[in-house]
């Protein structure tokens, strides 16, 4: 009896130490990582003789240091976040969805389309209508990934990438063909879009809805994968899908259904660039936030709430690009060799998880 | 192909051959490197990186050089030591060979632009063709038939991995890892050599694939000169059903289908030119529709593959 009683007694009153140390696991290892992937670009400037403290000043300055250079990263955050969970959202079931980019493509041109026959009506109508179709566009487009995977078994990390490929030839062919302004010389483009139909900008911060849209869905999605019981069903098909599909879980729906909300997000993204940033659809739409999407749901972990500060940052290093090239003439592509350096730090820490004893509690006393 | 004026048919089927031909070569080599390292049991998302700092690499040395051949090989030596990098981290605890073969790829991607840079507008030696179509009339079919030594080579290559990978100790010895981590382990195999080694050469491979890119066809250097042979490259092995040879005929077939737009461009036919452009993933994607299985894994596959488990 007096054993029961001294087991509750040492249930009841867990050892904060040891909750502290299993949950800051969580963040400290990203969180290292990340530092030394920049330390390994900071290496990889040095060894060229360039400076990596100037480097490091001007992302500050370019990137986070002034209320012009927030504004700049916050409107490129916008695509990130959106981008970000279009990979988190089916990596909760255990896929690898990385095709992002087609969606956003996708997306956009549905958007710059509708646009041409919404325009003229009903402003708040058209609006949503245009809205809504980058939106369909971009869940059909990943939701077909899902489709394939779960009816024909397609690994879904290829098939999302030839999708992405082909949805550039689409866009192509379209804005060059069928859509094309016969104005737009230079750039082949969708007709601009009618005044009435683009996104303004959020009274403050001075950025378009999009980026508010984008912190939006990141919670509606935490909410989602954390407190419903869909997202528990789909850690559970994620972690294992026999056992799940034994307990009789609609594997199937969940696939498809999480797929398509993944794209719909992502064709959610295209809509905003051409609303709120270009004004038409066009090339610009694949600018490779599709890509830099994959590194920001990975550096999060998947974690749908920790994309929001991680798009922040990524955000960040691409909007100092202009001021690297200018004043320490580094070529535009030192964004993605950062982004090379952390993406590979953060992979290969996976290794670390659960081995450090510093964050296993049950580890401490065997000293 | 009835909206074709007479004679323009052969033209397109003479464009197409020379065209696969020419198209084909940096498929054959990524094919068959990615072949290499999934018959060890990994699967390289990164050779598109690979790749294109292969085309970069390849383009610079050959330009400093002189010479088109010490181009090949630096794209050689700069693959394989992505191939070691992809193969090294992979062997860390709970690394995942897809993901870290997007970081590669991403990587790979980066630094060949950013070291490229300088090298977009000076012109670098090109590599040497073999005339095949001496004996004929045709102009046409004379340049169809001008064909790069790197073709002939990989087709050899085909080959001699073909029988090293069904009749050598070194092929045995791969195909077992590749099939049962725990049969190599309990014949005492040396995994994690065996899956560098593989993953390190299959990127030596792509290096020459995209040596060929820049230095043959299209014969410069630029951001855009791949467009995804590298990650096509799974997709051919997958329907090659991991056989060498198998890769020669899949990367025919799809440097065919990638010549499609430009041979019909030829001929005057420039409507839709811009969907030709997706003939090859459309290609990929029903080949993959067409061979997945949701409920048996493929035939041919290493049984140690994570992508068709």
């Amino acid at each position: 009896m007096a054993q029961v009683e001294s087991m509750a007694h040492s249930m009841a009153r867990p050892d904060w130490r040891a909750r502290f140390a299993r949950q800051s696991e969580a963040i400290i290892i990203p969180l290292s990582a990340l530092v030394l992937g920049l330390a390994g670009f900071a290496l990889f400037l040095f060894v060229q003789g360039k400076s990596p403290v100037q480097f490091f000043q001007l992302v500050w300055l370019g990137g986070f240091g002034t209320g012009f250079s927030w504004q700049n990263t916050l409107s490129r955050a916008a695509p990130l976040l959106l981008a970000g969970l279009c990979v988190a959202i089916p990596a909760r079931l255990g896929l690898v969805v990385i095709g992002g980019e087609g969606a956003i493509v996708m997306g956009g041109v549905a958007a710059g389309a509708a646009a041409i026959v919404l325009s003229g009506l009903w402003a708040p109508f058209g609006i949503v209508a245009m809205a809504a179709a980058g939106a369909l566009a971009g869940a059909l487009w990943i939701g077909a990934v899902g489709a394939l995977r779960h009816w024909r078994g397609v690994n879904e990390t290829i098939s999302s990438l030839l999708l992405a490929y082909i949805a550039i030839a689409l866009m192509n062919h379209l804005v060059e063909g069928p859509l094309r302004d016969p104005a737009s010389l230079n750039k082949p483009s969708t007709p601009t879009i009618d005044a009435a139909l683009a996104v303004g900008k959020m009274p403050w911060p001075n950025v378009h809805w999009g980026r508010l849209t984008g912190v939006f869905a990141c919670i509606l999605t935490w909410i989602l994968l954390e407190r419903t019981a869909w997202g528990f069903a789909a850690r559970m098909a994620g972690s294992n899908l026999r056992a799940a599909q034994v307990q009789g879980l609609p594997v199937g729906a969940l696939i498809l259904g999480f797929t398509a909300f993944a794209g719909c997000l992502a064709g959610l993204a295209g809509y905003f660039e051409v609303a709120a940033v270009h004004g038409s659809a066009n090339a610009s739409l694949a600018a490779g936030y599709g890509y830099s999407g994959i590194l920001v749901a990975f550096l999060a972990r998947h974690n749908p709430l920790a994309i929001i500060p991680v798009a922040l940052l990524l955000a960040g290093f691409e909007a100092s690009s202009g001021l690297l090239q200018r004043r320490m003439g580094l070529p535009d592509a030192s964004v993605l060799v950062l982004q090379g350096f952390v993406f590979v730090a953060i992979l290969a820490s996976e290794a670390v998880y659960g081995r450090l004893r510093l964050f296993s509690p049950e580890r401490w006393s065997r000293a | 192909m009835s909206f074709l004026p007479d004679g323009h048919l052969s033209s397109v089927a003479i464009a197409m051959l020379g065209g696969a031909v020419r198209v084909s070569t940096p498929f054959l080599f990524v094919s068959l490197g990615e072949c290499l390292t999934e018959k060890s049991g990994r699967i390289n998302l990164g050779l598109e990186g690979t790749l294109i700092f292969g085309a970069m690499s390849g383009y610079a040395v050959a330009f400093m050089t002189g010479s088109a051949w010490a181009g090949v090989g630096a794209a050689a030596l700069a693959g394989a030591a992505f191939g070691l990098v992809h193969g090294l981290l992979c062997s860390l605890p709970r690394v995942n060979d897809i993901a870290i073969g997007i970081a590669l790829m991403l990587f790979g991607m980066g630094l060949a632009f950013y070291f490229g840079k300088g090298f977009i507008q000076p012109v670098a030696p090109t590599l040497p063709s073999i005339n095949l179509g001496w004996w004929s009339d045709s102009p046409q079919l004379r340049s169809a038939l001008r064909i790069n030594a790197l073709f002939l080579l990989g087709i050899v290559l085909a080959l001699g991995m073909a029988w090293m990978v069904r009749a050598t100790r070194i092929g045995l010895i791969i195909r077992t890892v590749g099939d049962s981590s725990d049969a190599a382990r309990a014949l005492g195999f040396r995994l994690v050599l065996v899956r560098v080694a593989s993953t390190s050469a299959g990127g030596a491979l792509s290096g020459i694939a995209g040596a060929y890119l820049s230095l043959y066809y299209p014969g410069s250097w630029n951001e855009g000169i791949s467009s995804g042979q590298g990650l096509m490259a799974v997709a051919l092995v997958i329907f090659a059903r991991w056989n060498p040879v198998g890769c020669v005929w899949a990367a025919l077939l799809f440097g065919a289908a990638g010549a499609l737009g430009p041979a019909l461009q030829s001929v005057g036919i420039t409507q839709g030119y811009y969907l030709f452009f997706a003939a090859p993933y459309l290609l990929t994607l029903g080949v993959l529709i067409a061979t997945s299985s949701p409920n048996r894994s493929m035939s041919g596959a290493p049984g140690e593959l994570s992508i068709t488990r």
